[in-house]
């Protein structure tokens, strides 16, 4: 059955999927209207018995999700706003209005089936009718609507098809309504004995991901949740090429529709942006001068007043005049924005700790007008160049660029009113400018990585002068995507610094940060971090944190260099090891005792005596 | 990071006051804006004062560069200006040489300024003194040295060079490996 039943009834497609289709069919069906039999009005009737009652489950199904996972629940609410603005959207299609007397005449018949359909019907019918319908009366109408443009495709596909296939279809939908997607045993080793069929795999994780979206409806019986999300992981690992850890650790993050929008927009390149330096050029000047040479750019968008968006130029764009007399740089948009947060003012002392090649520390100095004094450090010295190249094409003069471990801060100099932290990370953000992240990155680096971020946060911190008069602040930032590089480190910022609180980063775009991710809680400020992803706002990945410091702490004149500050985290790591890990070691020996005294007590509680059924 | 020494200060001053002349007196005597020229390796900075004493707590391996880099000193003693003083230099400037848009790009591919480029020129540029080239929306390109002076540059065939190149923004990209440290 396995086949047929994929060609014919598949799944069910979604409601706007219908309500694109009944156009078009429309009028198909008006010229065929008297040719109607009786057995055409059988099929209809038939229909929206299928239909009605999946649709009223899905929309119970999101509003479960939203209560299951906190995560999930801005798109599920955003995918049952866009089925409701649809519906009203099909509502002023006049051709559908005049189409309900039919219906009406109809409904008599469908009545009946209802109540022969029971075991498909079931309960949701009841629940689900009342929520969705009572908010307005016109909605009601509208699905009258969509069920007669439901009604006119599958006659259309009938007229196309014999009629033996018409009933196997009509019995098949009845008894096995699910859609069969997972291979079996035997074609996954056919499968990986060829080189892979991407096309196929492609709409396997299509169908997975719709699968898993509405588990409950979808799901073939048997089949648990885990097999689906495995069988998709390993599509993802072929289609895409991340490795199989990596692509765990990115799905985990999301809900499965919105993971897919996250691998796929890793597919494409951001577009090019560049920033004006308004040390030297207007972005209005800059933007006329560049369309001279036949640039095609226009603005970024409403929150940045420097940035601009080359579509395509006829010119290197990092190679005109206008670059080299530093009137721009080339800058990913997302990199605005931790500055954007930091929001440096004039005759202030900043530290940008790792710098290179510069972006940000030349957009600081910008904005501070080329007053006060910017440190610009990176713990690379041939990467060092690039950024002392650009200081000085961009023309900032209250620079100085040093070259240590950024740990050694406060050692070198403190008392900082501002310093931007753009942490080294894994860049999981930044996969569609560097593929070799998909199979570099190993489980080690997610360690490492914040290993070390989290003695530079701390470091960041103790160099602030908490009693600046303009500033005291840390802004801390990655361009990566995970929970262990982002909220886990700044949780640990907060529970080690008691002296800093999280503020708002007064950014206009961007996702809360995760307040609890997978089992592990956080701060509950940690929700003014923001996210942003490349699939919502066509930016890298990337996050933006920022602290304010409300006192001084005795760290603040710690003597320790890098090499120290190593030391005691190492030995940190190892006494609290077992709580920064997810879960404590598992012991199978102990488990089992205890899986056995459970099983006992509750065939107890069921009233039969463990013993006699152990004999 | 240290001062220079007197023998190093001439060697500076002598340099810029081919290009700004009598200006370096604004370089160094702005008392509400103090700068200080500061050696660090065998680099020359200018940078404002307070910035200079900042930049005292770190340690000389690691101090990489601060403020603006205005030259090297050669291993013979020599200065050489880099192209990282021109917005210092097109400030002062005395001497200035216009080229149009059909002579931008040559010139920062590292050619000398041909007549046929030249959109204007400052007037009295007596020979072999420095200049500052800007394009003719006033953005400053590079700067070099007049190879004949305003009068019998008119008298040049367009082909001619008007002014040798000594430095160019072009080099931000070209000598990026050994322009900086």
């Amino acid at each position: 059955m396995g086949r047929r039943a994929k060609s014919k009834q598949g799944l069910p497609p979604t409601l706007d999927e219908f309500q694109n289709k009944s156009h078009p069919v429309e009028s198909k069906r008006k010229r065929t209207e008297p040719s109607i039999t009786n057995s055409s009005a059988k099929k209809v009737k038939k229909d929206p018995n299928e239909q009605k009652p999946q649709k009223h489950s899905k929309t119970i199904d999101h509003s479960k999700d939203e209560s299951d996972i906190e995560d999930e629940s801005d798109i599920a609410i955003e995918t049952e706003k866009k089925s409701l603005f649809d519906d009203s959207d099909d509502g002023s299609d006049e051709d559908d209005v005049q189409d309900f007397e039919e219906i009406d005449a109809e409904e008599g018949l469908e009545d009946d089936d209802l109540g022969s359909n029971d075991e498909y019907m079931d309960s949701d019918e009841e629940d689900g009718d009342k929520p969705f319908f009572s908010d307005d009366d016109d909605i009601e109408n509208l699905n009258a609507a969509n069920m007669e443009a439901l009604s006119k495709k599958l006659e259309e596909e009938e007229a196309e098809e014999a009629e033996e296939a018409q009933k196997e279809l009509l019995e098949e939908g009845i008894t096995q309504p699910k859609a069969h997607v997972l291979p079996s045993k035997e074609e996954e080793e056919e499968e990986s004995s060829k080189p892979p069929d991407l096309t196929s795999i492609r709409t396997r994780m299509i169908e997975i991901v719709k699968v898993l979206e509405n588990f409950k409806e979808l799901a073939e019986e048997g089949i648990s949740r885990s097999e689906y999300v495995n069988r998709l992981i390993k599509d993802i690992t072929i289609y895409f090429g991340y490795s199989e850890f990596l692509a765990t650790l990115l799905f985990e993050l999301f809900s499965p529709g919105e993971a897919m929008e996250f691998f796929e927009a890793n597919e494409i390149a951001r577009p090019i942006t560049i920033r004006t330096n308004t040390l030297k050029a207007r972005r209005r000047d800059l933007a006329q001068a560049l369309v001279n040479r036949g640039v095609n750019l226009q603005p970024i968008g409403p929150w940045t007043k420097v940035g601009l968006q080359v579509f395509d130029s006829q010119v290197p764009i990092g190679a005109t005049p206008e670059y080299l007399a530093g009137h721009y740089i080339l800058q990913a948009a997302s990199s605005f924005l931790p500055v954007m947060a930091l929001d440096p003012q004039e005759n202030e002392r900043v530290l940008d700790m790792a710098a290179a090649p510069g972006g940000k520390t030349t957009y600081i100095s910008a904005l501070m007008k080329n007053t006060g004094c910017v440190f610009a450090n990176d713990a690379n010295k041939s990467r060092t160049k690039s950024l002392i190249a650009n200081i000085h094409r961009l023309g900032c003069k209250n620079t100085i660029v040093c070259n240590y471990d950024a740990r050694e801060f406060p050692k070198v100099i403190g008392g900082f009113d501002r310093i931007l932290l753009d942490a080294p990370c894994s860049g999981t953000g930044v996969i569609a400018k560097d593929e070799s992240v998909k199979i570099s990155r190993t489980e080690k680096d997610f360690v490492q990585i914040p290993h070390l971020q989290k003695q530079l946060i701390l470091s960041a911190i103790d160099s602030v002068d908490a009693h600046s008069p303009t500033g005291g602040i840390i802004v801390y930032s990655t361009c990566s995507v995970t929970v262990a590089e982002n909220e886990a480190v700044v949780d640990y910022a907060l529970r080690k610094r008691p002296n800093v609180k999280l503020v708002s980063t007064d950014l206009q775009i961007g996702k809360e940060g995760f307040t609890s991710y997978r089992g592990k809680h956080f701060n509950p400020s940690i929700s003014l971090t923001r996210r942003y992803y490349p699939h919502t706002y066509n930016v890298d990945g990337f996050y933006v944190a920022k602290f304010k410091k409300i006192a001084s702490s005795p760290h603040d004149v710690s003597k320790a260099g890098a090499k120290e500050k190593e030391a005691s985290a190492r030995e940190e790591a190892i006494e609290e090891g077992i709580i920064n890990d997810d879960f404590a070691e598992f012991n199978s020996d102990d488990d089992k005792e205890l899986i056995e005294k459970t099983i006992k007590r509750n065939i107890k509680k069921k009233g039969i005596n463990p013993k006699v059924i152990n004999k | 990071m240290r001062q220079l020494t007197e023998e190093e200060t001439k060697v500076v001053f002598e340099k810029l006051a081919n290009y700004i002349g009598r200006n370096i007196s604004l370089l160094i005597d702005d008392p509400s804006n103090l700068h200080v020229f500061r050696l660090q390796k065998d680099r020359v900075y200018y940078v404002p004062e307070k910035i200079a004493r900042l930049a005292t707590s770190v340690a000389r391996p690691n101090l990489m560069s601060l403020g603006t880099c205005f030259g090297k000193f050669t291993k013979t003693g020599k200065f050489k200006l880099h192209i990282t003083a021109l917005p210092y230099l097109a400030q002062y400037a005395k001497f200035k040489i216009w080229i149009k848009p059909n002579g931008e790009m040559p010139f920062m591919y590292g050619n000398h300024v041909l007549k046929a480029h030249v959109g204007r020129m400052s007037e009295e540029i007596p020979e072999h003194a420095g200049v500052i080239v800007y394009s003719m929306n006033d953005t400053p390109l590079g700067f070099g040295v007049s190879a004949k002076s305003t009068n019998e540059a008119r008298n040049l065939q367009p082909t001619g060079i008007v002014a040798f190149r000594q430095a160019d923004i072009g080099e931000y990209l070209r000598e990026e490996d050994t322009l900086f440290a």
